[in-house]
Formats: structure tokens, C-alpha cells, sequence
């Protein structure tokens, strides 16, 4: 296959997955300022931080609202990770690698990329807001399921792969890191309704309230959310769980390719030895944003990496 | 135009049911409006959510848009086709020789058939091309001929298409779209397979790989990338075939061999069915301006060492001044008369043409010689006065760059409007593949329709639609 369709590949789950991300983080911001009548716009400000887009809103934005807040998560066209834009890149990465998907995939990808089109060419009013977000979720739940049901389990299959769970790694990294200090136990205080709500969108933000609910009770125990996102491989969005799929995904290409593990595949396996093999206690001594940073950087370094190996661009 | 009455590919001219239209005029008897046109609604769907679109130049580079499909097929008789494919063939067997004699020994020009300046002065001649050997001695692997229609036996060749004819895409797309929205029409009607063309197409282009190559030779083909007008199309056929889609930058040359970076290194490839012009095929050796091509690939096809399909050079078979001497080309190649009748022509860059071309403008059709889709050309008798006078103020400054012929009466083929049945005029384009294994053309091709009432402007860039053609087993 070519490099520059593995590029394509990795590029449209890429950004399929944050399209998907950035859609349930704005549904999390929206449910708590609905629902939690202490909560303050400073919230968004957390919410645009965790998206990675805080710096491009503020050079438009004195202030951060609701409203703006909103539409430069979903629609701005001057923000290339809005929904919006995400959605286009994902189309544009799939007219490039067509041949490299499925007719299945291919429509699922040109139906979200319609859908957008028409629900995302003007503001969306609060009350559609839900409608929205889930036709978005829906849209690329579909091209998932497509690429599951009907692609070759060969190259092409593991490239989209890797795309997507670098993109999911790096998400909960993120948002664990923008919440870091709630998790922490100086600042605990047991029982605190403010706690509650923080841990809450964490919860919330990778869509596993329910899951954890069924792997640790109902308790909200900090130490217990910081396991669940990042160690326990049960959880799809954890990062234990996003480099273990790295992991075969990057093996299988080996295999495939008859080579030598490359040189990404021996730098996943040393993130997932060295700081996953561990508990959350050895994690928060080492300290819970150092570690997240390390980790963040590796996966940027992971990605740089894959590029190289597998010639994307030269 | 004549007076003549127009011929409908129906009715013919006497509004008497056509045979090849009796299975399908009997299907539409039992049809309701309404239900058609919720079928022609959920065509427009499928077309829009398959992606089948096409790109407009010169604007918004996003934009893409659909070409209209009309659900009212057109319909050739088996004995129709049989006379057309012969003729076609013999076209397309008299060009290749063109091709391989110009770029050799120039036969031609020394049997005064053809003024030498007519090659040597052409813009679409290609120096480089000068004794080199196109492997298997193909030159224009694919070639699509647009035939129109004035009567009953009346057919004439309206432009060859030796570069890089496209539009073969939606050929198949048209007839998956009927198949699946009228399966009930082809259980009543015997109509020839054309969903072979993708599989026929990646035999007939092995078969004209190089001798470097090995059993199985590797075929890409060559697309300018996503904002080309035609992707969908490179990318239709190269899925359709399985082979891989490259853009120029995907391409180097390695170890005297064309080669594209994969995941695993370069891969040499043998043939390569380009759909990039001559001009951006090579910086090294052509425009050096050029981002869409391969540096060096010219001197690897002149070892030998990969095909490029069609051949660099061929642009000259289809040039429009040649155009007005295929009659003699044709006999001069193949000894015989031509069975395709050549539209008559006048070269402007004859005085005594031009003199009478001016003269008749208003009914006349005047083409650029290099130009196409539709762009550059006066249709005479729908031309305002200014865009005459314009004409003739652009014909008087560069003759040599125009023809003119008459304005066919183009048959008609019915449409489906909101009232029913309504005739347009129709043109159509057969896809012909050439190989050493001998010259195969799909039965059918792509009809092309002109959607206002009365225009004879058929291209897709021009507000023409297209229809699924059937050739029928008789």
C-alpha cells in the first residue's frame, strides 16, 4: 500500500475519533451548566482547554461565553478541530485513500459529511443542540461499525486503527490532565459537591459513568477514576486499553510486512512498561500531571514516529 | 439546419414506435408519473451519497457537483451496434498506425496526404515521442469516440478522444443505478453487459506491459489528486480494478524503473494508466512548472521500462484540425473506405474556407482546434449577433485556430420531465480498449443529453446530463 494512503487512513480516523470527542465534550458542558446551577462559564474555558483549542478561541474571543464557547467547538471554520472541520477533513483524507475503503465506509463517511453540511450551516439553537450532537455521534458510530463489519483485516485495516486510538489516547490524556488537580488528594475534600461535579465530567467526557458505575461502584473515589482512564484495560477509551490496541495494530503490520518490529511498535511497548505496568498509587507519588505530560508528549513523539516508519510522507 | 425533421431515437421521424424501444415503451404504458419521479428523486440519492460527482473548474474548490441522470434509457439495436463497432474499430486500427507512422518514418506527409506543417507545426506533436517504440506498439490504449446521430443510418464521428477520455465511470455507475432501481426492466429486455469494462480494461493494459515487466505486471493509474475535475472517476477505476490510485509525488524513479513509495519502500510499477495531460507528465523533460508528474519518467518510457497508457504524444490524432483528414487517414492505413462517416470540416486556415465560413456563420458550428468540453465554440444558429461579430473578429485574427462544420440536426432521445416523455437532443461516446490481444469496445457507452429543450450542448461542464445506453442482444 502506499505511504501516502496509510497517511490518509490514519489522518480520517484521526479525525473522525476527535470530531466524535470534541461532540461529547460539548454535550458534557452542556449537561452541567444545565444541571448545576453553580457551575460558571469557567467551566467552558476547561472544556475548550481540554479540546486543545483554548488559544485559537481566545485570538477571536475576549471573553469566554456559553454561546462562543459552543460554536467554536462545533462549527467554527476557523477552528480545525470544531466538529465541523474535523468532519471535513475526515471526508477529504477518505476522497484521498478511496480506494483504500469500502463502498460501506465510504457512503458512512459522505453520509455524516452531508448530515454536517446541512445541520452545521447555521448556529445551532440550544434546543436542537442535543439533536445534533447525537446525529454527529451517530455518524461516525456508523462509519466505526462499517469499518468493523466490512474492511479486510490487512495494512489499510491497522493504519485506520492506530489513527484512531492515538487520537482516543491522546484525548483522555488530555482530559485528565485539564482536570488533574480535582483528582488529587490535597485538594480532596471528602464529599464536596464541587468535587462531585468535576469528577463528574470527567466521568462524563469519555462516556463511562455507566461503566465505572458497574466496575467500582457507585462511589466516586478520585483514585479509583484516575485507575479506571488509565490503567484498566477493560475501559475502550483508557489508556491501557488505546496502547494495547497500538500495540497489536503496529504488531500485526510487522507480521504482515515480514519485518522487524519497527522502531514505533518498540516505542509503544516501552510506554506501555514503563508507566503502565504500575499502580495508580506509584502514579499520583510520581505525580499525576508529570506523568500525564510524559505521556502526552510520547504519543506526539508515537505519532512523529509512525510517519516515519511507515513513509507517509517520504 | 436543414429543414429535415429530427430524428428521435424512439419515434425515428415518422412517430412510429422504433423496435429497440418496444420492451421499454410497453414497461412504460404500465408506469404511473408519480412513482417515476420519486424514482428519479432516489436516483439523484444514490448518486450523491455514492460520491459520484465531479468538480467544477474555476470554482470554489470544494464544490462538488452531481451530473443529471435521466432514468429513460437509450436504446442501440444489436444490428445498430454490430455496423457502429466495425466502424469504430477501423477508426481507432487507422489512428494507432497515424500515431506509430507520424512519430516514425511520416508516410503520410510523404504521400502528400497531409501537409507536412499540419504535424510539425501542431502543438499537440510531441518531439520527444520521434522513433521511440511504445511498448507492444500500442499508442492510445483507451480511446472514446463521440458519435452522433441524424437518421435512421445516419451516423458521423463528431471528435476522437485519443488522450485521456473520460466519462466511463459514470457509464457503469448509470447502469448499477438502473439495475438497481428498475431490475424489472432488465428481466424484460435482453440488454449486453457493460460491468466487465473495469476487469477488461486491467487485462488489456497488462497486456501492453513492457518486457521488464514479469508475469503479473503492476498497474497504478496516475490521478492530479482530489481537486482534479475527473477524481471520482481515478479513483472509480482504479477500486474497480484493484490497483493502486498515485499522485505524482507518490512516484520516483528507482533503479531506472518507475517505482511508488509504500508502506514498505518503492514498488516498481509497469504500466501506468495516467490521467494527467502530456504537458505535466514529466518536469525534467516537459513543463518544468509541472507539481502533478514524475521527474524522468519520459526517459524511462523511452528504455522501455514502463508503459504509459495512453502514450505520451497522441493528443495529435485528436487534434481537431487533424480531425478533418481522418477520411484519408482511415484509407490511407487501412486500404479501405471508411465505414464512419467524418462530419465535413472546413480548416479555417484556408483562405478560401474561411472566406466561406465567415460568409455563413449563422449556420454554422466553429470550434477551437485544441479546445474541448464545450468551452471556446459558436454554435451559428443560437449565437446572438454580438457573439458573431465576436466570431468573426477572432476567426479573421487566427484563422489556423478554428473550424468550423454544419450544425447537425442531432437525433433526440427522450427525458423524463415533470410532464413525461420529452426529446433532447443526445450525442454518444463508445469506449474502445486496445491491446495486443486485439481492440475490444463495451457495448453501449455513455449518452450524453443536453437538458434544455432544443440546445445541442451536451458536455457535463455545460448543463448536459447522461443516460444509461443499452445494446440489445437481438
Amino acid at each position: 500500500m502506499l505511504g501516502r494512503t496509510a497517511n490518509g487512513l490514519f489522518w480520517m480516523y484521526r479525525y473522525l475519533e476527535r470530531a466524535e470527542n470534541t461532540a461529547r465534550l460539548i454535550e458534557t458542558g452542556q449537561r452541567i451548566a444545565l444541571t448545576r446551577l453553580d457551575s460558571t462559564d469557567d467551566e467552558w474555558r476547561s472544556v475548550l482547554k481540554t479540546a486543545g483549542v483554548f488559544d485559537g478561541f481566545g485570538q477571536l474571543h475576549d471573553n469566554v461565553t456559553k454561546d462562543a464557547a459552543i460554536d467554536w467547538l462545533l462549527r467554527a471554520r476557523d477552528n480545525p478541530s470544531s466538529v465541523y472541520s474535523c468532519i471535513c477533513a475526515a471526508r477529504q483524507n477518505a476522497r484521498s485513500v478511496r480506494t483504500a475503503l469500502t463502498g460501506e465506509v465510504w457512503e458512512a463517511v459522505n453520509r455524516i459529511y452531508m448530515s454536517a453540511q446541512d445541520v452545521l450551516a447555521r448556529k445551532v439553537s440550544e434546543r436542537d443542540l442535543p439533536k445534533v450532537l447525537g446525529q454527529i455521534r451517530q455518524g461516525t458510530a456508523l462509519v466505526r461499525g462499517s469499518t468493523l463489519g466490512t474492511m479486510l483485516r490487512n495494512d489499510f485495516f491497522d493504519f485506520a486503527r492506530i489513527g484512531t486510538f492515538l487520537e482516543r489516547a491522546d484525548q483522555t490524556a488530555r482530559i485528565l490532565d485539564v482536570k488533574y488537580y480535582v483528582l488529587l488528594p490535597s485538594v480532596r475534600s471528602v464529599g464536596s459537591s464541587i468535587d462531585n461535579v468535576q469528577w463528574e465530567i470527567i466521568l462524563r467526557s469519555v462516556s463511562a459513568r455507566g461503566g465505572f458505575r458497574v466496575a467500582y461502584d457507585n462511589a466516586y473515589d478520585p483514585k479509583d477514576i484516575a485507575r479506571f482512564l488509565i490503567l484498566d484495560g477493560r475501559m475502550p477509551r483508557s489508556l491501557q486499553f488505546c496502547l494495547s490496541k497500538l500495540d497489536s495494530n503496529l504488531t500485526f503490520l510487522a507480521n504482515t510486512y515480514g519485518t522487524e518490529p519497527a522502531p514505533a511498535l518498540l516505542k509503544v511497548r516501552d510506554m506501555r512498561r514503563g508507566y503502565l505496568d504500575q499502580d495508580i498509587e506509584h502514579i499520583f507519588e510520581l505525580g499525576l500531571h508529570e506523568f500525564l505530560q510524559t505521556v502526552l508528549n510520547d504519543l506526539a513523539g508515537l505519532g512523529r514516529q509512525i510517519e516515519v516508519d511507515y513513509r507517509f510522507y517520504e | 439546419m436543414s429543414d429535415k425533421p429530427i430524428y428521435d431515437e424512439m419515434w425515428g421521424t415518422e412517430e412510429s414506435l422504433r423496435g429497440p424501444y418496444q420492451g421499454f415503451h410497453q414497461w412504460w404504458e404500465g408506469e404511473d408519473v408519480k412513482g417515476l419521479r420519486a424514482k428519479q428523486r432516489e436516483a439523484d440519492e444514490l448518486f450523491r451519497l455514492t460520491g459520484i460527482t465531479f468538480n467544477v473548474y474555476g470554482r470554489a474548490e470544494a464544490e462538488e457537483r452531481l451530473i443529471p441522470f435521466d432514468i429513460i434509457p437509450r436504446i442501440i439495436s444489436g444490428y445498430e451496434w454490430q455496423k457502429l463497432s466495425r466502424g469504430i474499430e477501423q477508426r481507432v486500427r487507422a489512428i494507432n498506425a497515424f500515431l506509430y507512422d507520424i512519430y516514425h518514418r511520416q508516410e503520410i506527409v510523404k504521400a502528400g496526404r497531409i501537409p507536412a506543417e499540419m504535424i510539425s507545426r501542431n502543438a499537440a506533436f510531441l518531439p520527444h515521442m520521434i522513433g521511440v517504440e511504445p511498448p507492444a506498439g500500442v499508442y492510445t490504449h483507451i480511446v472514446g469516440i463521440d458519435l452522433v446521430r441524424t437518421g435512421d443510418n445516419e451516423f458521423y464521428v463528431l471528435e476522437d478522444n485519443a488522450r485521456t477520455p473520460s466519462g466511463v465511470s459514470y457509464m457503469l455507475e448509470n447502469r448499477e443505478t438502473m439495475l438497481q432501481m428498475f431490475p424489472e426492466l432488465f428481466s424484460r429486455n435482453r440488454v449486453r453487459e457493460v460491468e466487465t469494462y473495469p476487469a477488461d480494461l486491467r487485462r488489456s493494459l497488462a497486456a501492453c506491459a513492457p518486457k521488464t515487466a514479469g508475469s503479473s505486471p503492476c498497474v497504478a493509474v496516475l490521478t492530479p489528486g482530489i481537486y482534479n475535475s475527473a477524481y471520482f472517476e481515478h479513483a472509480f477505476l482504479a477500486d474497480k480494478m484493484g490497483v493502486e490510485l498515485v499522485e505524482g509525488h507518490d512516484l520516483q524513479i528507482v533503479d531506472g524503473r518507475v517505482a511508488m513509495r509504500t508502506t514498505e519502500g518503492y514498488k516498481p510499477i509497469d504500466v501506468l494508466y495516467r490521467r494527467v495531460d502530456d504537458d505535466f507528465l514529466d518536469p525534467l523533460n516537459l513543463n518544468p512548472e509541472s507539481q502533478l508528474g514524475v521527474p524522468g519518467i519520459l526517459d524511462v518510457y523511452r528504455a522501455g521500462r514502463v508503459t504509459i497508457a495512453n502514450a505520451p504524444g497522441t493528443g495529435i490524432a485528436d487534434d481537431k484540425a487533424i480531425y478533418s483528414y481522418m477520411p484519408e487517414i482511415v484509407e490511407f492505413y487501412t486500404g479501405e473506405r471508411p465505414l464512419l462517416e467524418n462530419v465535413p470540416t472546413w480548416r479555417c486556415s484556408d483562405p478560401e474556407s474561411l472566406a466561406y465560413v465567415l460568409d455563413n456563420l449563422p449556420e454554422l458550428v466553429v470550434k477551437e482546434v485544441h479546445g474541448s468540453g464545450g468551452y471556446g465554440m459558436l454554435i451559428g444558429p443560437t449565437a446572438t449577433k454580438k457573439d458573431l461579430a465576436a466570431f468573426r473578429r477572432k476567426l479573421k485574427a487566427r484563422p489556423s485556430n478554428y473550424i468550423a462544420q454544419p450544425t447537425l440536426a442531432l437525433s433526440t432521445c427522450p427525458i423524463f420531465t415533470r410532464a413525461g416523455l420529452s426529446p433532447r437532443h443526445v450525442d454518444l461516446r463508445p469506449f474502445v480498449l486496445v491491446s495486443p490481444e486485439g481492440i475490444k469496445i463495451t457495448p453501449g457507452g455513455l449518452t450524453r443529453v443536453a437538458l434544455k429543450k432544443g440546445s445541442l450542448v451536451v458536455n457535463s461542464s455545460q448543463g448536459g446530463g447522461t443516460k444509461d445506453t443499452w445494446v440489445l442482444e437481438d
